[in-house]
């Protein structure tokens, strides 16, 4: 087993071409993703007698459905199936709204726990002081909420890091697919597979000392 | 009710509930109470606990639901399902704060310094300058006591400071009504006194009607103008502290009042 370190450097701007490919798609997708845990969390939020029974029980049905079918299929859905509704979005769109509707199903769920974990008194505290519900969420309860999110989503955002070589299905030139390629062309395997490795690490560590830090910090 | 016993001026009542019905599920805690309060007296509610005095002061803040009667503070009704919440209103249009509440276990906001803890309210709600609910802050800070905490952040704080800020938090909003609901049952005996006596300096405020829920029946006989002792979900005696806290001609105040000087 031999390692060509030349070879090894001459392949980098490709590789590194496929990982700005996936890092572009998770940022992306994990806002998504972010963005509808919150909306769903909050819409299965529990009021005694109110409207929301129907918002609250169509979220818990995408929460259930979107954690119970496999993420590959629902790419194979969003980017062979919809076309033939007419709907046709590129490939890097797909794949981001795939990421983001998968994993906001999961990040719903624990935004729901963290939600429920800010005392009634807060709530109650926030009534006698007559905010309006925007200004409770956004100024009391988001900000106590987020704060034990924090690792969670630190988790999430490596998951999905980590899941993406799935996105070579439906056609993204991410750093998989690209490392697949040098190899499919160069018949050398180690040193794109190798590389393609390092920079999944590169990327993994560092968000998780982050994450990290940010937890640290938030704890005053 | 009792305006004239109490050598009130006979104006038109502040606090209003007429045959008021609570209920959780089967269980009764509020029972066709009536109560009339004119503005500027200062309430104590004593009794057993369950005897819904708590629930009182959630209702006139809006807290709670009930299924019967009607409640009115300052002239404006609270609905049967609440005070609910208020929908975003416009940017500008300020909010009127008639009732303030101060609860047992504080609840400040632990993710903001004391100072924010304060102005929070008074800018989003009031919509005053960032100036204007520093200043605020700044001067309830000071009748309380604590204008040296501002930065610090609640978990910094005992307990008897924490109340104290929750106490100039609720006093920024420069309320018409206060409400405090027990709010040393949950301190140190030795932390009792400093909130106790910022209480104290409130009640020479005039115009600000003020109900108690309280154990303290010697805080209570000091600063109240008039006591209401509650059993079962209804008021049971109704007069001035002499009358309720030391000459009780009810049997069953007599015998509560026993109770909590044996303790």
């Amino acid at each position: 087993m031999n390692f060509d370190v030349a070879f090894a450097w001459s392949i980098m701007p490709e590789l590194f071409q496929g990982l700005l490919v996936t890092m572009q798609v998770v940022v992306l997708g994990f806002l998504l993703a972010v963005l509808i845990g919150l909306i769903l969390a909050i819409a299965q939020r529990k009021r005694a007698g109110s409207v929301n029974s129907l918002t609250r029980r169509l979220s818990s049905a995408y929460v259930s459905f979107f954690r119970n079918t496999p993420l590959m299929v629902q790419l194979y859905v969003l980017f062979f199936a919809l076309p033939l509704a007419g709907i046709t979005l590129p490939a890097i769109s797909t794949g981001v709204i795939g990421l983001g509707l998968y994993y906001g199903a999961y990040i719903a769920e624990s935004f729901r726990g963290a939600i429920e974990g800010v005392p009634a008194g807060q709530w109650e505290a926030a009534r006698a002081l007559d905010f309006d519900t925007a200004t409770t969420w956004q100024r009391i309860v988001l900000p106590q909420a987020l704060k034990p999110m924090l690792p969670v989503l630190g988790n999430y955002l490596i998951g999905m890091f980590k899941e993406t070589p799935l996105l070579a299905v439906i056609t993204i030139p991410e750093l998989f697919q690209a490392a697949k390629q040098i190899a499919g062309m160069t018949y050398r395997y180690n040193e794109p597979y190798t590389v393609m490795a390092l920079m999944f690490l590169a990327i993994s560590v560092p968000t998780s000392l982050l994450f990290k830090y940010f937890e640290r910090r938030s704890h005053v | 009710m009792s305006d004239l016993a109490h050598g009130l001026p006979l104006s038109a009542p502040q606090i209003v509930l007429k045959q008021v019905v609570k209920q959780f599920g089967s269980n009764r805690v509020i029972d066709h109470l009536d109560l009339s309060i004119p503005q500027g007296q200062k309430v104590a509610l004593i009794g057993p606990s369950g005897s819904g005095k708590s629930t009182v002061l959630r209702l006139i803040k809006g807290l709670e639901t009930y299924q019967q009667g009607s409640i009115e503070v300052a002239g404006s009704s609270v609905p049967t399902r609440g005070g609910g919440w208020r929908w975003p209103g416009s940017k500008k249009a300020p909010v009127v704060h008639r009732v303030g509440m101060v609860f047992q276990q504080f609840n400040l906001f632990p993710h903001l310094t004391v100072q924010e803890n304060v102005t929070e309210a008074p800018f989003r709600v009031l919509k005053l300058t960032r100036e204007e609910a520093l200043a605020r802050a700044h001067q309830y800070l000071g009748l309380v006591g604590l204008s040296h905490k501002a930065d610090a952040y609640p978990a910094q704080l005992s307990g008897g400071q924490q109340q104290r800020v929750a106490i100039a938090r609720a006093l920024a909003m420069r309320p018409q009504v206060m409400l405090f609901d027990e709010v040393t049952s949950a301190l140190d005996p030795e932390l009792v006194g400093e909130v106790l006596a910022v209480i104290r300096a409130i009640a020479h405020e005039q115009q600000m009607t003020m109900l108690l829920v309280t154990h303290e029946m010697k805080f209570a006989q000091d600063i109240a103008d008039r006591v209401l002792f509650m059993e079962a979900g209804k008021i049971v005696a109704d007069g001035s502290p002499e009358q309720i806290l030391i000459n009780p001609d009810n049997a069953r105040t007599r015998r509560f009042l026993n109770r909590v000087e044996q303790r």
